[in-house]
């Protein structure tokens, strides 16, 4: 039932996906797209975990899109449960479905499922997420499938991983330039009120800070406001 | 980024730190790029923009004199390699400075440079800061010697990232703060001057620039007069009239 002609491809294209520009909405609805094309279903969902461990839908395939939200919504089905486990959740017996997820599963036969199958996102002992592959049919996938499936699941961790750590980083270069911005800022205001007020230099951070604390703002806001113009300097000089 | 390399050269940094509380490690990290390549001296700016820039760390000699005109003249290797987000490769200095930098390229050789490069410190698309080298002999820097570069420029990044995350946000991390020393008077100047000629920031720090490279002075020296109020910009008819009143 894979289609092994397309998988090394698939492969190819999503670690492609990595190095170039990476959007992680676009990833990880190729990567939907690519699971329900190389595991022939007929229909996948994704789902990630926000930072206190609530689970929203990320990327799915249209059909499967309220399914997917009645999950979140009811906390049940077997996304869900894969994603408590940290285990994949396949080739569930369908008595033993209705039972476990009585509304998910009844949801999921309207909408022509005949089984529904779920990997973790998961790096080592975390876990970030599950994705779902829905089969018209009762298919039960066999162990290289599941492999298979785990393995798109893996990129799609190690994708979404990757994107975090540059993230963070650069919310540090931010960080490191606001840094330098602000102390060129505070200096260059200094200068600004040295020039006004006729204070001597060593005693112009002084002048600032007692503004900002007086006014409850920030120091590099308050030297925006002296460089902008806007701040009142009077008796500054003499003080 | 961060190749096998880069992790092994930021290893042996931390170890030299571990043995002396007291160093600074970009400083450290400038040396030891000094000793693996050759070179004759490196310096590691962070950059927001050309002139909202500061010197983290740079060796002793020539190095300090450049990066010095670098910040007078306000062009040259490090200005490029920012603006471009590219390396800057210069091993004939002697002939392609002056007409690259008609400021910078002179000054630069007469100071004893005769190869310069630098390299972009960024993580993606966003750029922040560059590793500069220099040499007193020209010449290009063979292919193996590049990926050496490269990989000290990754381990700058990456300390320097390091380091600010070490750092209360908003503030610089100390280490970074070192090669602040003997700059703010330039920002505080630009301020005053910026008062005094009814001019912008960046404008005024044009006007100081060009003050220096008149006088052949560095712009701290000109800025330190403009601070301790023994040189004024004064603006009258549209015209910039210099006065020293000292």
């Amino acid at each position: 039932m894979i289609r092994y002609e397309r998988l090394a491809q698939v492969f190819v294209e999503l670690a492609d996906t990595l190095v170039t520009d990476f959007d992680a909405v676009d990833f990880l609805h190729n990567l939907t797209d690519s699971s329900v094309e190389v595991m022939s279903v007929q229909g996948a969902g994704l789902m990630l975990a926000d930072q206190r461990g609530a689970l929203h839908v990320a990327a799915s395939t249209g059909e499967v899109d309220l399914l997917e939200l009645y999950e979140v919504e009811h906390q049940e089905g077997p996304c869900i449960e894969c994603f408590t486990s940290g285990q994949p959740v396949v080739n569930i017996d369908p008595v033993l479905s209705l039972q476990r997820w009585p509304g998910f599963t009844g949801l999921a036969l309207a909408a022509g499922f005949g089984s529904v199958h779920a990997l973790p996102l998961r790096l080592r002992d975390e876990v970030i997420g599950a994705i779902n592959l829905y089969c018209t049919e009762a298919r039960t996938l066999e162990p290289v499938e599941v492999s298979i499936a785990q393995a798109l699941a893996d990129i799609a961790t190690i994708g979404l991983l990757q994107e975090r750590i540059i993230r963070d980083k650069t919310m540090l270069t931010e960080q490191l330039q606001g840094a330098l911005n602000t102390r060129i800022l505070i200096e260059q205001a200094r200068g600004i009120v040295a020039e006004r007020t006729g204070l001597p230099m060593a005693m112009t951070f002084q002048a600032i800070r007692d503004h900002a604390r007086k006014h409850g703002q920030t120091l590099p806001r308050t030297a925006t406001a002296v460089i902008d113009g806007t701040v009142d300097m009077t008796g500054w000089g003499t003080a | 980024m961060a190749g096998s390399r880069a992790e092994q050269i930021l290893g042996e940094l931390m170890a030299e730190a571990t043995a002396d509380q007291q160093v600074n490690l970009p400083t450290l990290l400038c040396q030891a790029c000094v000793r693996a390549l050759p070179l004759d001296g490196a310096g590691l700016w962070v950059m927001t923009e050309p002139g909202m820039q500061s010197l983290v760390a740079v060796t002793d000699g020539t190095a300090k004199v450049l990066e010095d005109l670098q910040f007078t003249m306000g062009e040259g290797p490090c200005i490029d390699a920012f603006t471009s987000g590219r390396p800057v490769a210069q091993p004939e200095l002697a002939t392609t400075a002056p007409t690259r930098w008609p400021g910078f390229g002179p000054a630069a050789v007469e100071a004893g440079a005769a190869a310069i490069f630098a390299f972009p410190l960024q993580l993606g698309t966003i750029r922040f800061g560059v590793l500069d080298l220099y040499r007193s002999q020209p010449g290009t820097l063979s292919g193996a010697e590049t990926l050496e570069a490269l990989a000290f420029t990754d381990a700058a990044t990456i300390l320097l990232l390091y380091l600010q995350q070490q750092a209360p946000d908003g503030e610089l991390h100390p280490n970074l703060e070192a090669g602040w020393t003997g700059r703010p008077e330039v920002h505080q100047a630009s301020g005053m001057v910026s008062v005094q000629a009814e001019v912008s920031l960046p404008q005024a720090l044009l006007l100081l620039r060009g003050r220096a490279f008149a006088l052949n002075l560095p712009i701290t020296q000109v800025a330190r007069d403009v601070v301790d109020r023994r040189l004024r910009f004064d603006s009258a008819d549209q015209e910039f009239v210099v006065t020293a009143t000292s």
